[in-house]
């Protein structure tokens, strides 16, 4: 099996570190303003800040994947005694809140990190954060090409294991010729 | 469009329960720029001289500047603006922190308030939904508690807001609004604020702001983070630890107090106590401090961190910045975890940390002396700390002698007579100032003491050095990368300034050098206020990364108004008269332009006398200070010249 390169970028978060001036926030909205830095909105903004100073709480959070239903439970983390935000950490952009979701549209927003031709050295809210709340690390991973099954192959495999073959068939059959 | 700006103000008249959003004149912004100069605008063409602070026809500005919201770093300043009641000249103060940028996402450049509500109310701006909401729950709550209980009401985390404590609600001169990490304190602009029946202003936006020419301004602001990442690597040599770097004084970082508690003086502005601080002390104020302070943070999209959380074991959170540390723990002969105990309380009623520790001394002095009698402090325990916070309540709560000294140093020893006007010592146009105490008289120091419009030296100081530096080597590093200077001959007078001997304090610098050194100071911090850009990059420290080479391209850049340095120095000339032609019209003369008489040990009289001559030449003014007709013609602001006729500031006829 053929091995390929897969590159594999990560914003480490240093809680510690941040404080709290939400630059990440401006200068996201404004590189994804159209035209570029032609304005800004922290509302449109990928990378989010919870924050309240009150209890020492700041977390800048990523946009992630768009959810179209929020989770059976929620989560609220306590750690060393300090209670976060219910939610505070998850990076969905989820009906169950607000942010990640263009203030206008209400689409859901997702951090590309900042994805652009040429690209940049770094993400902008890394550029922008000089007390190195936020630190870009790229590495390269080798992965083998066919190791890891399409969603779809997972998917149908689980409904098998759960219906049979035979059902699974006759239903995609039936679906198709709806269509 | 509109750029940079939003081009509306929001007009609340509180007396009929009014609100409209109102289109600015983009004529104004090229005259002005925004921020103080609009405001100091709106002030002269609306509210009379003749209107008493607490009147229904005094207007309350709260304003962003030009640039405030724009990825500009530091751009987050809200400038407040009203006539004081304390100076009852006008009074503006400026606080960092999240304000501003919210207003101008949700919409507006400016709220006005005119009127007087009958019941305590709190406004909700949230984008074009804007509400005056009943307060009456809130009356009697803290500044910081106020923010809190208003967000969850409003189920608003992210909604900012700016509020009075009780010394507001009861017109407390000192009071102070606040805001997070932030406070708007000199001048009694909280008063005014209670006395408008305002509790807070809660706002939440969520609109763009837009530029001009969005990436050229972008560029722009890369260079200025650059800078200051390399001013931070980079301290600024042979000055004290406080003045190497950006930002407001790092208060808040160091714990080595040497300097201040040394320097400055005691109680009532009087004893300085030289050989205090010790290696004992040092370690008790650091443990202190550092058991105190939960993290430094900034103000929005900055990445300074002059500001602190600061929890007390058994006190709720609050914020604090700069000085305040200090104010109370000097005035009242104590430590350092006084300081940050009662500064908790006095945060969450909403007092100036600089005035009100001072008031409480200035009583203690008359007491002492026998002014004051044991009666006035009926009910007032005996040790040191608990009288301290004994007084700071019925200060704010207006009782007894509180209600006579809640009103200042001034206005209070005017009222207690039988010479209590002589304890009032420290104080420049009735307003109370740093307590410092100098040796030699400093010529630049003592124009920017006498002649500031907002009678406090950390708005007028600058990136001039304090002091000259001990030798020529010193003077010459300092001088081989000063970008900032706006003409190369102020470098000359750095690397001439001496210790000693001919060329030094107080003739040296010149009187014109000084007037020259002056006038860039105050241009410097007259453009950030009406940019809404915070000091602590630009006007303040020395070596920022805001100056007057990079503002006209970041104002072109942000706005698409052509301008250029000259043209900015005439926008800062025309701002600098407007805002001493209303204080002219409020009174304002020559005999009010005076530094404490012991501020410096050494006085020259002829020599001051000279200095103020030449600045008022300087700026085109008379002798008194009154702007001349000629000049206010120069700088468009002919109606001035019109008005000071009609009133008779300025004889028929007369230039």
């Amino acid at each position: 099996m053929a091995k390929i390169k897969k590159k594999v970028k990560t914003i480490k978060i240093d809680l510690d570190k941040c404080n709290g001036c939400r630059a990440c926030e401006v200068i996201c909205s404004a590189f994804h303003a159209s035209p570029r830095y032609g304005s800004n909105n922290p509302e449109r903004s990928r990378i989010r800040m919870v924050r309240d100073p009150i209890r020492d709480v700041y977390v800048p959070v990523y946009a992630g994947e768009y959810t179209g239903a929020e989770c059976m439970g929620r989560d609220r983390y306590v750690i060393e005694g300090k209670e976060y935000d219910e939610c505070g950490f998850c990076r969905a952009a989820c009906p169950s809140r607000t942010i990640f979701h263009e203030p206008d549209s209400g689409l859901p927003l997702k951090c590309d990190m900042c994805e652009d031709d040429p690209p940049q050295e770094k993400p902008l809210c890394v550029q922008w954060c000089l007390n190195d709340a936020l630190v870009y690390e790229e590495r390269e991973e080798e992965v083998e090409e066919e190791a890891k099954p399409g969603d779809v192959e997972t998917a149908l495999e689980s409904m098998i294991d759960k219906y049979g073959l035979q059902t699974v068939m006759d239903t995609a059959s039936r679906m198709a010729k709806k269509e | 469009m509109r750029y940079g700006e939003t081009g509306y103000n929001l007009e609340i008249d509180l007396s009929r329960g009014n609100i409209e959003r109102a289109e600015t004149d983009p004529r104004l912004t090229e005259l002005h720029l925004g921020g103080l100069g609009t405001n100091a605008k709106i002030l002269f063409d609306r509210v009379k001289p003749e209107t008493e602070p607490f009147s229904p026809e005094n207007l309350l500005i709260f304003s962003t500047g030009l640039l405030g919201g724009t990825p500009a770093p530091g751009a987050n300043r809200t400038i407040i603006t009203t006539y004081s009641p304390q100076t009852l000249l006008m009074g503006y103060s400026m606080m960092g922190g999240f304000w501003a940028p919210e207003l101008k996402y949700a919409g507006y450049d400016k709220v006005i308030l005119r009127g007087k509500s009958s019941d305590l109310v709190y406004l909700w701006i949230h984008n074009d939904k804007v509400e005056i909401r009943d307060a009456s729950h809130l009356a009697g709550k803290g500044a910081v508690e106020t923010q809190e209980l208003i967000r969850k009401e409003l189920k608003e985390p992210n909604a900012q807001v700016a509020a009075i404590g009780l010394a507001g609600e009861n017109k407390v001169y000192t009071a102070s609004i606040e805001q997070g990490r932030s406070s708007a304190s000199r001048l009694g602009i909280g008063a005014v604020m209670g006395d408008k029946g305002v509790k807070a202003i809660a706002v939440r936006g969520t609109k763009d702001v837009n530029l001009a020419r969005p990436a050229e301004f972008l560029e722009l602001c890369n260079e200025v983070l650059k800078y200051i990442k390399y001013r931070n690597e980079n301290p600024v040599p042979n000055v004290m630890t406080i003045l190497q770097g950006l930002g407001s004084p790092q208060e808040m970082l160091h714990v080595d107090e040497k300097w201040h508690t040394e320097n400055f003086m005691w109680g009532n502005a009087r004893t300085r106590r030289k050989d205090y601080w010790n290696k004992e002390i040092e370690e008790k104020w650091k443990e202190t401090q550092l058991g105190v302070r939960k993290r430094l943070i900034s103000c929005y999209n900055c990445p300074m961190k002059c500001g602190a959380i600061i929890s007390v074991p058994g006190l709720s959170t609050y914020m604090m910045k700069c000085f305040s540390k200090l104010t109370y723990t000097m005035a009242a002969y104590s430590d350092l975890d006084f300081g940050f105990r009662i500064a908790q309380k006095a945060t969450e009623y909403g007092v100036d940390g600089f005035s009100t520790p001072q008031i409480m001394a200035f009583a203690f002095e008359l007491k002492e002396a026998g002014i004051l009698t044991d009666a006035d402090f009926e009910g007032c325990p005996s040790d040191n700390e608990g009288k301290f916070y004994w007084l700071l309540d019925r200060i704010v709560r207006r009782e007894g002698i509180g209600d006579v000294l809640a009103n200042g140093t001034y206005w209070a020893a005017k009222e207690i007579g039988k010479g209590a006007e002589g304890y009032a010592h420290n104080n420049i146009k009735k307003h109370e100032q740093l307590p410092l105490k100098l040796g030699m008289l400093n010529p630049v120091y003592f124009l920017m003491y006498a002649t500031g419009e907002k009678a406090n030296i950390t708005q007028i100081e600058g990136q001039f050095p304090q002091a000259p530096f001990a030798t020529m080597e010193e003077r010459e590093e300092f001088v081989k990368d000063w970008i900032q200077v706006p003409d190369e001959k102020f470098k000359q007078i750095v690397l001439d300034w001496e210790m000693r001997g001919e060329r030094s304090n107080p003739y040296y610098p010149t009187v014109d050098m000084s007037v020259d050194i002056v006038d860039w100071q105050e241009m410097m911090h007259y453009i950030d206020d009406a940019l809404g850009v915070c000091a602590g990059l630009s006007s303040f420290p020395l070596k920022p990364p805001y100056h007057i080479h990079n503002y006209p391209k970041l104002i072109s850049a942000a706005t698409g108004i052509d301008m250029d340095e000259a043209g900015l120095a005439q926008v800062y000339r025309r701002n600098r008269n407007l805002i001493r032609a209303i204080n002219v019209r409020k009174g304002l003369r020559r005999a009010d332009e005076k530094p404490p008489e012991d501020h410096w040990k050494k006085r020259f009289p002829e020599l001051e006398e000279k200095l103020l001559d030449a600045y008022y030449a300087f700026k085109g003014w008379d002798n008194q200070g009154v702007p001349t007709k000629k000049s206010l013609r120069q700088l468009d602001l002919g109606y001035i010249a019109e008005d000071f006729e009609q009133r008779g500031i300025i004889k028929n006829g007369q230039d």
